[in-house]
């Protein structure tokens, strides 16, 4: 576990005005419209991929079944073994690519969240 | 660094606890009823100390848990909310059924999380506030499209509600035998304690808790079972050689040429495997399945015709009846005796016999008369009024009318055309329509995992944005856990049905067979009266037997039977209390704070909150008690198409297209949950048995079945929000500013990670 930081917990409570706060954000000139349209641009870009991937090693490979499933490894029929497993372990390998990617994104254009 | 102190001491105890059940039980103190009492009252009590440890009446904790739930605490908890008690029993049932096919519920329910992380959490993090209505009125400015928002999140938490309940009334009568409506209520105690004290911070630290029990309970007999086997404690590297076992295994039992085309070494199959016998005993259920085919094609006659049968049967049985037949009987016999023994007549002339009787003669005589007293002794009065007996019994079995008949008949029928079948390569992927199905399926399973209210709101209570993205990770590694084994469940269970039940003398059957047959989750039937046990005389009640039973076929002790009922209990129990929740906070939090009365104070909007969550809970309850749809078991997958056809696309095209309109939204959302509700309800109820194997339904789109409404829901949806977008005028600065404060994690409210539960 994480050293306890002094976060600023008084925010916590409800119903912030998230617009209010966005345009104070914008305001203060950290990041320009342009950047953030960039950064969203590689965002949307990377999420294709993935999802492309993800298609992939779902629906691809169930409706390429019958030739994959002339293969056996270990006993297990390819098509079989990827809709058993494979396929589950391929979706935590994007999520967490995903997640690290994304960190180092936010870094690159500075929009990740304040560490107070 | 209390929290984890607090995690190892659970954990420990937990180990201790189930370690001094098993020296119970091996002292025979304590029996598998006992065993389950104790782990019933005890996890229970835990889930309640938790509960009452972390109560709180703050709404950002009561609804969010103060934002302070770590990725990996949160990854547990929604691992746990997610596997409900269809996870945890059914699902490897689900796959021993279905074979391929059933991999749809395996990468459907688990492929769902990429969406929900690519898509959708990050984004509903960064909005941060309470629950899924509230981003669709803040993104769709107003109330019309919160309502629908509420009426979606209400409609698909409820369905999946009300099949929790009837999961925890059925795992609390069937250990420990109490009746199944006691059993609902039972549970529905155990889940009201954690929610309605501490809301959705006591939900997520029970829901920790109860992931511990599950996971440990569902791996432990698979990994004994294996090692028992292969000497491999990994089952789900080891099956892959059961898989190709159980295939030869399969093509000997249904006679097909070739049976071992990959030459498995033939020690390791049953040679008791009689493929004549087998083809014998189906062709009986065949006959059986023709039968109910022909009584059902003309139900009325059919029933009359039973109905008249029955009552000859008992006319005849009346002492003035039997007292008739009697004396003609008795006069039959006196005849025969007499034409036997009558003197024979002589020629008056020749004095030489006439109309001798031949040998032929006497012998029919003899055998008529020996007829005749079998009839007589079925008349005397013992046996007429045992007679009268079995024909009452068969009177009283008798359907009571058409319409109870034709329900009688149609499950005879399916029971017996599905042993009539061949068993079906258990490897075989699915074709034509049936791999539409299948793909639909898991599409369907995917959106609907992304789009369930109660999953979508964890992702509120993690401190930060990317705290929320690599939370997501940690659910799937926790669910994963559960749903790689699911398969070498099912198939492990499929290997000891065909390697130690077929052959087998009926007298001599596995000793798990023989417990489990009494519950009534299958039946071993001995159809040709062969005395050997063959394939087709096993027939499967209930497929959630794979799970249960496995403990016992590892051999182990009842101790481990017990903790894989309070796994069961604590994957229901969790996913209620997540269920129960959002339906409450939906209600108090969307309905009365944000539309009825804005200007409520914090403590009543909690209080109403936790009045509430009681209501909801008792109508769930009562409906799984008392109304016990018989829909509910089939409907449970229809949660996952209603809100893959209404929630999924608004949230979705909400974050990731700023001209996305309000109109459109509320319209889109609106018509994909009416076409897919409507789908649903009109193909489940023309569905009926059809002529050959299975069931079907006139009503159809591409063969799709009322558990894939969402392949047509969801297009549909889709397709009315970004017409409708188009041509309404674009949404406002307001909303589009409100869309891109969504995609960047700045300025999003920090959370304080929580160090310690309590005080």
């Amino acid at each position: 576990m994480e050293e306890t930081k002094e976060k600023d917990v008084s925010k916590t409570g409800e119903s912030i005005d998230m617009i209010a706060e966005m345009e104070a954000f914008e305001k203060s000139g950290v990041v320009s419209q342009e950047k953030l349209d960039a950064y969203w641009k590689e965002n949307r870009n990377l999420v294709l991929v993935l999802l492309a991937i993800w298609a992939g090693a779902s629906y691809g490979i169930q409706l390429l079944g019958s030739a994959l499933n002339s293969i056996v490894i270990g006993g297990f029929p390819l098509a079989y073994y990827m809709g058993a497993q494979g396929s589950l372990i391929i979706f935590m390998i994007l999520i967490y690519v995903y997640a690290k990617k994304m960190g180092e994104l936010d870094k690159k254009y500075n929009v990740q969240e304040e560490e107070e | 660094m209390q929290l984890k102190k607090i995690l190892t001491y659970y954990v420990t105890g937990f180990v201790v606890f189930t370690l001094t059940l098993g020296v119970l039980e091996a002292l025979k103190v304590i029996d598998l009823k006992g065993i389950g009492y104790v782990f019933m009252f005890f996890s229970v009590a835990i889930y309640a100390m938790i509960g009452f440890i972390t109560r709180t009446s703050d709404p950002s904790e009561y609804y969010v848990a103060g934002r302070g739930v770590s990725s990996v605490y949160n990854g547990m908890a929604t691992g746990s909310d997610w596997m409900s008690a269809a996870s945890f029993i059914s699902m490897a049932g689900t796959l021993f059924a279905l074979g391929h096919m059933g991999l749809a519920y395996i990468m459907g329910w688990t492929g769902g999380y990429v969406l929900l992380a690519l898509l959708l959490a990050p984004y509903l993090r960064k909005f941060g506030q309470y629950t899924v209505p509230d981003f669709l009125g803040t993104r769709y400015g107003g109330n019309p499209a919160r309502v629908i928002g509420i009426i979606c999140a209400i409609l698909v938490s409820l369905t999946y509600l009300t099949a929790q309940l009837t999961g925890v009334g059925t795992i609390v009568s069937r250990f420990i035998g109490l009746p199944y409506e006691a059993g609902v209520f039972a549970g529905l105690a155990g889940v009201l304690v954690c929610s309605f004290l501490g809301g959705m911070r006591a939900v997520t630290w029970t829901q920790v808790a109860q992931y511990i029990v599950l996971i440990t309970a569902y791996l432990i007999p698979v990994v004994v079972l294996s090692f028992n086997i292969f000497s491999v404690p990994i089952p789900q590297l080891t099956y892959g050689s059961i898989l190709q076992r159980i295939s030869v295994m399969e093509n000997q039992i249904a006679g097909r040429e070739n049976p071992n085309p990959r030459g498995i070494d033939e020690k390791e199959l049953n040679k008791r495997i009689d493929g004549a016998k087998e083809k014998e005993t189906r062709d009986l259920w065949a006959k059986d399945a023709a039968m109910f085919r022909a009584r059902l094609s003309n139900p009325d006659s059919a029933l009359k015709a039973m109905n008249a049968d029955v009552e000859a049967r008992l006319a005849a049985l009346t002492p003035d009846a039997v007292n008739a037949k009697k004396l003609a009987l008795e006069k039959e016999k006196a005849d025969a005796m007499a034409m036997l023994n009558a003197p024979p007549q002589l020629d008056p002339k020749t004095k030489q016999p006439i109309d001798a009787l031949d040998d032929a003669k006497k012998a029919e005589l003899n055998a008529k008369i020996q007829a005749v007293e079998k009839s007589l002794a079925m008349l005397t009065p013992e046996a007429v009024a045992k007679a009268k007996e079995k024909a009452e019994a068969d009177k009283k079995a008798l359907p009571k009318d058409v319409d109870a008949a034709k329900a009688a008949w149609s499950g005879a029928l399916a029971t017996s055309a599905g042993q009539a079948a061949p068993p079906k390569p258990y490897l075989a992927l699915p074709e034509g329509t049936g791999l539409l199905q299948f793909i639909g399926l898991i599409l369907c399973l995917m959106a609907g995992t992304a789009g369930l209210p109660h999953i979508l709101t964890r992702y509120y209570t993690t401190p930060s944005v990317k705290q929320a993205r690599s939370s997501v990770a940690w659910s799937l590694f926790f669910i994963f856990l559960l749903y790689f084994t699911a398969p070498a469940y099912a198939a492990f269970a499929k290997y000891s049905v065909l390697e130690n039940l077929v052959g087998i003398s009926m007298s001599q059957l596995p000793s798990w067979i023989a417990s489990w047959k009494v519950v009534g989750l299958f039946d071993v039937i001995d159809k040709n009266g062969d005395g050997i046990v063959q394939y087709a005389d096993f027939v499967v009640k209930s497929t959630d037997f794979v799970v249960l039973a496995t403990p016992e076929i590892a051999g182990l002790p009842a101790t481990i039977t017990g903790l894989v009922m309070a796994g069961g209990l604590a994957a229901a129990l969790s996913t209620a209390d997540g269920l129960l929740l959002t339906i409450a906070n939906a209600f108090s939090h969307d309905l009365y704070y944000k539309i009825i009365n804005p200007q409520a104070s914090v403590q009543s909007r909690v209080l109403i909150s936790k009045i509430l969550l009681v209501a909801v809970a008792l109508i769930g309850a009562s409906i799984a008690a008392f109304v016990k749809l018989p829909v509910i078991a089939a409907t449970v997958a229809w949660a996952f198409s209603f809100a893959a056809s209404s929630l999924f696309p608004a949230l979705v095209l909400g974050i990731w297209w700023k001209r996305t309109t309000t109109p459109a939204a509320i319209l889109g959302m609106a018509t994909g949950l009416i076409v897919s509700i409507s789908y649903s309800i009109l193909n489940f109820f023309s569905t009926a048995p059809n002529n050959l194997l299975g069931y079907s339904s006139p009503f159809n789109f591409f063969g799709l079945r009322h558990t894939e409404s969402g392949m047509i829901g969801m297009p549909v949806a889709f397709l009315v929000i970004i017409v409708v977008s188009m041509l309404t005028p674009a949404p406002d600065k307001k909303l589009q500013e409100f869309v891109y404060s969504v995609r960047f994690p700045k300025g999003a409210q920090q959370g304080k990670e929580v160090e310690a539960i309590g005080g």
